[in-house]
């Protein structure tokens, strides 16, 4: 249980968000705030609540619902020298800026021969298990996962979501920042006061083990923890990375852990097919092939189009505590 | 097809070699690549593998017997080709020849198990003997997935997988198992056929009345030499007859080392699978001291007379075998890291003990670190490697109470060196030179920092 101390506070992943978006308003005058609702709404899940009586439409701007648009003007800002947040309202309306995060935000460095840059962070709100049907479950970050140029991050503990956004913030690239939206009042933690950074591309092993690695990010991690303590009871020892970024990939710290334990379960969302998976199984079996004592197991969603709303099929989609114990123990006994 | 096999050059200077040993014998099957001899020259033992798949039909050189490299050794009758003469009437494919392109590229650690088939190579001579497994064995085998960890284990180990018993799923080996295994049976383990140890060896030329070896000598016997005994003990008699050897010793304090050893062991051990001991510490103070004296790193040409000063800083680790010793050569020591000269020590060491060392490994050593200490040892008079002008011992730590700068009394872990000094190349001056600059070395390593 998460507690409070003179140097720390306890805040839930929105209220991480919402601290850290603060901050950064307050110190940099370059930080601007863009997107559908940030204004007078105050965001749907209330990050931004208040943010325009302080700090102005011109550092927080509601925009039409236009997620191309939202892209492109922050694309601008950013090669003009401002820190434009872009925030796509939900992960499933992201598409129509597909162009302008890929074709324009993840080139503008390259094409310019590095004289323009391209420092932008996009917020979204992404991933199931809460009801939200076909428009507000998907997890995108296999789609932008290929494109070099981006950078990617997932977190999942309030501490990591504060140390993560400061760091994208910083960064002189732009980086896609995936909240997982089930976590968002589910998870509480201690996050410390006063700025810090967490450097993107650095994983975390949240919990030691010796028979298993498992990898994930979001929500999952929460749910591998719960399945690798609740083995950890039947002598079972899970080691559990969080991912934490799944791009750059930390290869050190998976390598690492895979070494030592032999056997290598990644679990995400997201369906399994060209996912971040594929990527992390084909770079140990490039790397440490002859670590492994098992053949490397995937456990993520299946190829269907989408998420349904009806109970079962969202529960057939999410994976859960009980099946990645499952998983994990038919590992471990390989 | 008959290929006749003729005495290999195992090293450029080499222009001689000792049959050793035949593993295989006339009428034995070979596959490419198989150990059938052990050769011995001024320089290494070394094994010797077919170069074709066949049956020996002819071994024409004694064990124990020299020969010019190129002399004709043995006639093997090549199967392959066999084979191919006679395509036009035999069926497309048989299943010997399946069975044979199933073993023909054996994994080291695991062999995929023979299947029972007559031989109908008619032309191939004897017929080719196919190594008895029964079916259970065979079942077993099938059932097991050997995983990559696995078969990498059991050949770092010399462990036969065959020969486990599997704890995973359907009665699989796991790598959990493979290291229990080789914990539990290192002897079995490395008397593993596809790897003879030198103390699993008959003798070459047996004694008068009773059989007895170096490594297993019976009282009232005498022993022959091998050739590596021969070797060590002509070498002994030359460095000490021709280089007059003086002796001197220092005692350090490595206590910072040893804490920054302790911090990194586990880590190191888990990363590389080399054990991290106190050894490449030491080498790498040792070429540190050698940069600082170059002379103690040169040799006596005694026919010029000059001294010449070595451009490379080669250092040679002495090891001991049950049977003799090994002193391979650790090249531009001086170019490694603490962790470089760990890994290349450690596997120097793991091949010595495999008796894989090459010829190459022995090579070009221009000073020698002798691990004197392993056993208990406080101090030593080494010989020095003849062509060396110096060899220095590490002797083992101990904790003792010393007095300190300020006065206090610390225990503190201690270790003597001792340097044996070809008097010929250098004096006293700069032999205690070289000792006091280690030793300050040593004791201002650790106890942190990268390695």
């Amino acid at each position: 249980m998460a507690v409070a101390t003179s140097s720390s506070q306890v805040l839930n992943n929105v209220e991480a968000v919402r601290a850290t978006l603060y901050e950064a308003l307050k110190n940099d005058d370059k930080v601007v705030i863009l997107g559908e609702d940030v204004g007078n709404r105050g965001n749907v899940f209330l990050i931004t609540k208040d943010f325009v009586k302080e700090f102005g439409t011109e550092r927080i701007i509601d925009t039409p619902i236009a997620e191309a648009s939202i892209v492109g003007i922050a694309v601008g800002m950013a090669m003009e020298g401002l820190r434009p947040i872009a925030e796509i309202q939900f992960a499933d309306f992201i598409y129509p800026a597909f162009n302008q995060i890929v074709g324009e935000a993840a080139k503008t460095r390259y094409r310019s021969n590095g004289e323009y840059t391209c420092p932008m962070v996009i917020r979204t709100p992404y991933g199931g298990g809460v009801r939200g049907a076909l428009s507000h479950s998907v997890s995108v970050e296999a789609l932008f996962y290929h494109v070099p140029g981006l950078k990617i991050v997932v977190p999942s503990f309030p501490a990591d979501v504060k140390g993560l956004l400061n760091a994208a913030i910083d960064d002189p690239d732009p980086v896609l920042f995936l909240e997982h939206k089930k976590t968002y009042r589910l998870i509480k933690g201690e996050v410390p006061d006063g700025h810090y950074v967490i450097p993107i591309g650095k994983a975390d092993v949240k919990k030691e083990g010796s028979q298993l690695t498992v990898v994930s990010y979001g929500l999952y991690v929460h749910w591998a923890l719960e399945a690798a303590n609740q083995l950890e009871g039947d002598g079972i020892s899970v080691e559990v990375i969080d991912l934490r970024s799944v791009r750059p990939m930390d290869k050190t710290a998976i390598l690492e852990s895979v070494r030592k334990t032999r056997k290598l379960l990644i679990i995400h969302e997201d369906n399994k097919f060209g996912g971040i998976g594929a990527e992390i199984s084909a770079m140990v079996a490039e790397e440490a092939l002859f670590d492994l004592d098992a053949p490397i197991r995937r456990l993520a969603a299946p190829d269907v189009p989408a998420m349904g709303y009806a109970m079962p099929l969202e529960e057939a989609y999410m994976s859960s505590p009980a099946k990645m114990a499952d998983a994990m123990r038919d590992m471990v006994k390989f | 097809m008959a290929t006749t096999i003729t005495m290999p050059q195992l090293g450029e200077t080499v222009t001689e070699g000792t049959v050793e040993r035949w593993i295989k014998k006339a009428g034995d099957p070979v596959e490419k690549y198989e150990a059938f001899l052990e050769v011995s020259t001024d320089k290494v033992n070394s094994e010797v593998p077919s170069p074709v798949t066949g049956t020996i039909r002819e071994l024409l050189v004694q064990e124990g017997t020299t020969v010019a490299t190129g002399t004709p050794i043995a006639v093997i009758d090549e199967v392959g080709a066999a084979k191919a003469s006679e395509t036009a009437s035999a069926p497309p494919k048989t299943r010997d020849a399946m069975a044979e392109s199933a073993n023909a590229e054996p994994v080291p650690g695991f062999n995929i198990p023979q299947l029972e088939v007559k031989s109908t190579a008619a032309s191939s001579g004897a017929p080719a003997k196919v190594p008895p497994h029964s079916n259970g064995q065979r079942e077993e085998a099938a059932l097991r997935g050997v995983s990559p960890a696995v078969r990498r284990l059991a050949r770092e180990h010399h462990v036969d997988v065959r020969s486990v018993r599997g704890s995973g799923a359907n009665g699989r080996v796991t790598a959990d198992d493979v290291l229990a295994a080789a914990k539990l049976a290192p002897t079995t383990a490395t008397a593993a056929p596809a790897a003879p140890a030198e103390t699993s060896r008959p003798p070459a030329k047996p004694g008068p009345g009773n059989t007895s070896t170096y490594a297993d000598p019976i009282p009232g016997t005498t022993i022959q030499l091998s050739s590596m005994r021969r070797i060590i003990a002509e070498r002994m008699v030359e460095s000490r007859k021709t280089a007059p050897h003086a002796w001197s010793m220092i005692e350090v304090d490595v206590t910072n080392v040893w804490e920054w050893r302790k911090r990194e062991k586990d880590r190191f051990e888990r990363d590389t699978g080399v054990k991290l001991t106190l050894l490449p510490f030491f080498i790498r103070a040792v070429v540190e001291s050698l940069a600082v004296f170059p002379l103690m790193n040169s040799k006596f040409i005694a026919d010029g007379p000059a001294i010449h000063v070595e451009k490379d800083v080669n250092i040679g680790i002495a090891i001991g075998l049950p049977a003799n010793l090994v002193v391979p050569v650790i090249k531009h020591a001086d170019k490694l890291s603490i962790k470089g000269i760990a890994l290349a020590a450690g596997d120097l060491i793991d091949r010595a003990r495999r008796n894989k060392l090459s010829a190459d490994d022995l090579k070009d050593g221009t000073f020698t670190v002798n691990n004197t200490g392993a056993n208990g040892s406080l101090a030593s008079a080494p010989i020095i490697n003849a062509g060396q002008a110096g060899i220095v011992t590490m002797e083992t730590v101990v904790k003792r109470p010393m007095v300190m700068e300020d006065d206090a009394i610390a225990i503190r872990y201690m270790m003597n060196s001792c340097l044996s000094l070809d008097h010929r190349v250098v004096d006293g001056y700069v032999a205690s030179g070289f000792l006091a600059d280690l030793k300050k070395r040593l004791e201002s390593m650790g106890p942190r920092g990268a390695l």
